[in-house]
């Protein structure tokens, strides 16, 4: 039976009001943690998206790598020249930069299509809609391990000293790849809903590549400009590239990325509560 | 023990255009005061009532079959009974585990072997890794498949992928099994074969709803069978009775033809057309003439997304007859 409302009673007011009751927060809580529960199943879809985009080449995955390393040398040998930096500081600089870039923008690009690409398997299995953030996180992770053999291999010819900082390489991926969950829990809901906001996304996230400094150093700027402190980004890169550099991560660095944590983390929990259960009629 | 309980269940889709769906549209729309939304009636949302208040409890040992025209709402009941779909209002209460056989083949990785398949379908149905391993020899051998299984899928017939998936579905029984049109499983030497599993297999089962055109499937399958309307459940009851009450839903406007009702629907564009039709019997055996305007003012319609201008009741009829080309009694 198919009618048209004539005045709509807006929908998502409707909506809101059914997603805010008590139990749907319960009910998204569990959606998160049953889907901890299939990492196996999640897992093997990351794997195979990754897989899939390489299908039949002889490389495979590697074309990451290549295509990684092409574009390090290239750029770092013209804007090493541009900015006259000297290419033994430069090159693992810019190294590192792209690959943590690579990380960032592949768990929000592909958060956007989270729940959009996975339409056929959301509306014939009832598993938890969280299984699909999780399979988009980790087919960055995957794409993230392919991309790092880069600056391994330029930090090696380059001769960069390991240091004890490195250690913080490890709590820096992990709040990066809990921001990158929300990110990609948050987006993908958004865009299943409204479909230009992938499109939006997508050019915000090559403007903040300009913005971020990836291929120029903070220090370049005359000084600290407030939009460097504004952007999110300089705090998530700096808070991994500092410690593959071997240098020690700034405070504030740190305390900006745990911030955009916990607020990326109570806003995405109170939307995901309030329309996580609409995401089947979305898709 | 497995049960469902729906309580007053109602699910509304929206209908969602290019423009609901764009935050332009949507923010020029509140910044007016939805002044566009009354000009133009293409961007009103359509609010299409899949499921109205749907009470059922099911409980182990029930056999169900879903009756009904399409678009009577059949499947998006299995996705709400499967969890998939959260109603707008009413409660839902599943009890036990459930596996939706919607699409027997979701999800089959073409670029995987037929053995890393098993594996990924067996994720899909919930268990681990472990315990597909466990289960890998017995459902290779089921399959008859051999060597093929280390070969990537795509290059299997549709015959050979539906064995494996068949055979994958039916290795581990769930408490409740929503089964959506009937399950097809190659060729006849197999298809005797999959009869006795699937035979063994769901009788380890609870629950089963199963929805279906096939009224020889439903009797052979089921015990109880629930007729179901325009989103509502009209009839509910043994299987017999219930596919009595729905031959005569789909066939008694053929008996007594109700010509109010069908001139009133287009008085102003077709009134002679709606004569003919009254006069004819059935909406759908007019001349070929008038079903061929018709068929092109619809489809103009629905181009148009006109959706409540369409005559929905012919529309079914005709699209069924085109799959069921049965002779009408007088």
């Amino acid at each position: 039976m198919i009618s048209s409302t004539t005045k709509v009673q807006s929908p998502l007011i409707q909506q809101l009001r059914h997603g805010l009751e008590p139990e749907q927060f319960k009910n998204a809580w569990l959606d998160i943690v049953e889907g901890w529960r299939r990492r196996e199943l999640w897992a093997t879809l990351g794997l195979h998206d990754v897989r899939q985009r390489y299908r039949r080449s002889t490389l495979g995955p590697f074309w990451i790598t290549i295509s990684m390393g092409v574009m390090v040398f290239a750029l770092g040998l013209l804007y090493g020249q541009i900015f006259g930096q000297e290419l033994h500081e430069y090159l693992p600089f810019l190294a590192a930069g792209f690959v943590i870039w690579g990380l960032l923008s592949e768990m929000i690009l592909g958060g956007c299509s989270t729940f959009i690409s996975a339409e056929g398997m959301i509306r014939q299995l009832n598993a938890p809609v969280s299984i699909y953030a999780y399979r988009e996180v980790w087919s960055a992770v995957i794409a993230f391990a392919h991309n790092i053999w880069i600056f391994f291999a330029v930090a090696w010819w380059y001769d960069v000293g390991l240091s004890w900082n490195a250690l913080w390489v490890l709590p820096a991926v992990l709040i990066l790849l809990i921001n990158g969950f929300w990110m990609s829990l948050f987006f993908g809901l958004l865009s299943a809903r409204f479909r230009d906001v992938p499109l939006i996304i997508g050019s915000v996230v090559q403007v903040l590549f300009f913005m971020t400094p990836v291929i120029w150093r903070p220090e370049m700027l005359p000084d600290r400009a407030l939009f460097l402190q504004l952007n999110p980004f300089y705090h998530m890169v700096e808070i991994l590239r500092a410690p593959m550099l071997g240098q020690t991560p700034a405070f504030e660095n740190w305390l900006a990325v745990l911030l955009i944590a916990v607020f990326g983390w109570a806003i995405t929990l109170f939307f995901y509560s309030a329309y996580r259960w609409r995401i089947a009629y979305w898709v | 023990m497995a049960s469902i309980t729906l309580e007053q269940v109602s699910v509304s889709f929206p209908v969602y255009s290019s423009a609901t769906r764009s935050i332009k549209n949507r923010l020029i729309q509140s910044a007016t005061g939805g002044q566009i939304r009354s000009e133009s009636g293409s961007d009103r949302i359509s609010v299409v009532q899949a499921l109205q208040d749907i009470n059922l409890r099911l409980e182990s040992g029930d056999r169900i079959g879903l009756v009904g025209h399409n678009g009577a709402g059949k499947t998006t009941l299995l996705r709400v009974l499967g969890g998939i779909y959260e109603p707008n209002e009413g409660r839902v209460s599943i009890k036990g585990s459930t596996v939706p056989l919607f699409d027997i083949s979701l999800g089959m990785d073409p670029e995987s072997t037929g053995y890393e398949n098993i594996v990924l379908r067996g994720l899909y149905l919930g268990l681990s890794r472990s315990q597909m391993r466990a289960r890998l020899e017995e459902i290779a051998e089921f399959t008859e498949l051999g060597d093929f299984l280390n070969l990537p899928i795509r290059t299997y017939s549709a015959g050979m992928r539906m064995r494996l998936a068949f055979a994958v579905s039916t290795s581990v029984a769930p408490d409740i099994l929503l089964i959506d049109e009937g399950i097809g499983a190659g060729d006849a030497a197999f298809l005797q074969k999959a009869s006795e599993r699937l035979k063994l297999f769901t009788e380890q089962v609870s629950i089963i709803v199963l929805s279906s055109h096939s009224e020889a499937l439903i009797s052979k399958m089921c015990t109880k069978a629930v007729l179901m309307e325009h989103g509502r459940v009209v009839g509910a009851g043994t299987t017999a009775e219930v596919l009595e009450q729905y031959r005569e839903s789909r066939d008694g406007p053929l008996k007594a033809p109700e010509p109010e009702a069908e001139a009133s629907r287009e008085p102003e564009t077709q009134p002679e057309q709606a004569g003919v039709t009254a006069l004819g019997g059935a909406s759908s055996e007019g001349t070929p003439e008038e079903r061929a305007d018709w068929a092109d003012r619809t489809a103009h319609l629905l181009r148009e997304r006109r959706w409540q201008d369409v005559d929905l009741d012919r529309l079914v009829n005709e699209v069924e007859s085109l799959a069921h080309p049965h002779p009408r009694t007088q």
